[in-house]
């Protein structure tokens, strides 16, 4: 007859859970990936002419970077910090100035969008017609924003720069969305309260084939 | 005033610790199941520069990585000490991002495949000609989803 086994006495499966539990909390990260979000535009098609429609030169701010991580806004050499400015004076002209970006009516938009006949987009008609009623018919800046850099740009420079591009249109953005969706920033709103904001304040950046830049 | 005192120094009975090894072990898998084990182990050194407009990534499984950085000092015999670009967990060349994206949308189904973002964990002291090298490769293979990795700061000044 088999011998009667005592009861194996279970009170260490504590200790033993707990320090896998403390194992696993100190070899996994917590951390969220994050950065800034960007859509490259797609291949230069050869079969295609090149792009003929011109944008006035009133409407592109030009912001370079040479390999010295030197600075120059509209050709003036320039530091970082007054960039965001500059771009938010860029995109609103509060003043009409002659060198800065062209504001368009909302409801011009809407016409345009209207007017492309089978290919329009539901949406976008949907969204100009809510800007025109709703905000008040704002004006909507033409402007580009293009950015060149150097291939010797270091990349912190670079992401600092876009940063201070990005942190305007969001400023201008965030301004707009307090004033027509009762206080809310731009990261509160619905997605399609964004949406409407977006077309107020499209992001428009661009980015120049490479080439080196003095 | 002394009617809720116990009179006597009766004793409290043994709490019983039967389940707490239950407990401890539903924490952990809990940890076991939220955290994720680093994709990768990293060949470069990569300090990400700091930016204060940044969006989160949602879905993780919807996000492939591209590092840039100087080999770490373990490689840099064989890789020498330039930023150079990894790719899972090889040192690569340029011309292998092609094939990673290509072997990147394979792996997801279809509709997957056309919503990946290539999240680019560059060294902040890289110059950005391999950077543009990476982005005209991955333009001429249609991915054009991209994100620059930082860290969070606060926005300074009065806005």
């Amino acid at each position: 007859m088999a011998k009667q086994l005592g009861e194996i006495n279970a009170s260490s499966q504590a200790d033993i859970a707990f320090l896998l539990l403390v194992f696993f909390l100190v070899t996994t990260s917590m951390s969220v990936d994050q950065g800034l979000n960007r859509t490259l535009p797609p291949p230069p098609d050869p079969n295609q002419p090149e792009n003929t429609d011109k944008i006035n030169e009133r409407n592109v701010f030009v912001v370079l970077i040479n390999k010295d991580n030197q600075l120059a806004i509209e050709s003036e050499l320039s530091e970082i910090d007054i960039l965001t400015d500059r771009t938010i004076e860029f995109l609103t002209n509060p003043r009409g100035a002659a060198d800065l970006s062209e504001q368009v009516k909302a409801s011009k938009k809407l016409e345009e969008a209207m007017a492309k006949g089978p290919n329009a987009k539901e949406d976008e008609i949907k969204n100009y017609r809510r800007l025109v009623t709703e905000c008040g018919d704002p004006d909507i800046s033409k402007g580009v924003v293009s950015l060149q850099n150097d291939r010797g740009t270091k990349y912190e420079t670079y992401i600092a720069v876009q940063n201070a591009i990005v942190a305007a249109f969001n400023i201008c953005r965030d301004k707009f969305s307090k004033e027509y969706f009762g206080g809310k920033t731009y990261d509160e709103l619905s997605s399609e309260d964004q949406k409407v904001v977006k077309l107020a304040i499209p992001l428009n950046i661009s980015e120049a084939e490479p080439r080196s830049v003095k | 005033m002394s009617k809720f005192r116990k009179s006597g120094g009766r004793k409290m009975a043994a709490l019983s610790t039967a389940s707490l090894p239950d407990i401890v072990f539903m924490l952990l898998f809990f940890f076991m199941s939220v955290t994720s084990m680093k994709e990768t182990d990293y060949k470069v050194k990569i300090k990400l520069p700091q930016a204060t407009e940044v969006k989160k990534l949602e879905k993780k499984s919807l996000v492939s990585y591209i590092y840039v950085g100087t080999p770490l000092a373990a490689h840099q015999a064989k890789y020498g000490s330039e930023p150079r670009i990894q790719l899972n967990d090889k040192i690569s060349e340029l011309f292998d991002i092609a094939d990673y994206v290509e072997s990147e949308r394979s792996s997801r189904d279809e509709s997957d495949a056309q919503q990946l973002t290539y999240s680019l964990k560059v060294d902040s002291d890289a110059k950005m000609g391999i950077v543009t090298d990476i982005k005209q490769e991955l333009r001429k293979v249609q991915a054009l989803k991209i994100n620059y990795s930082t860290l969070k700061v606060e926005r300074k000044g009065n806005y």
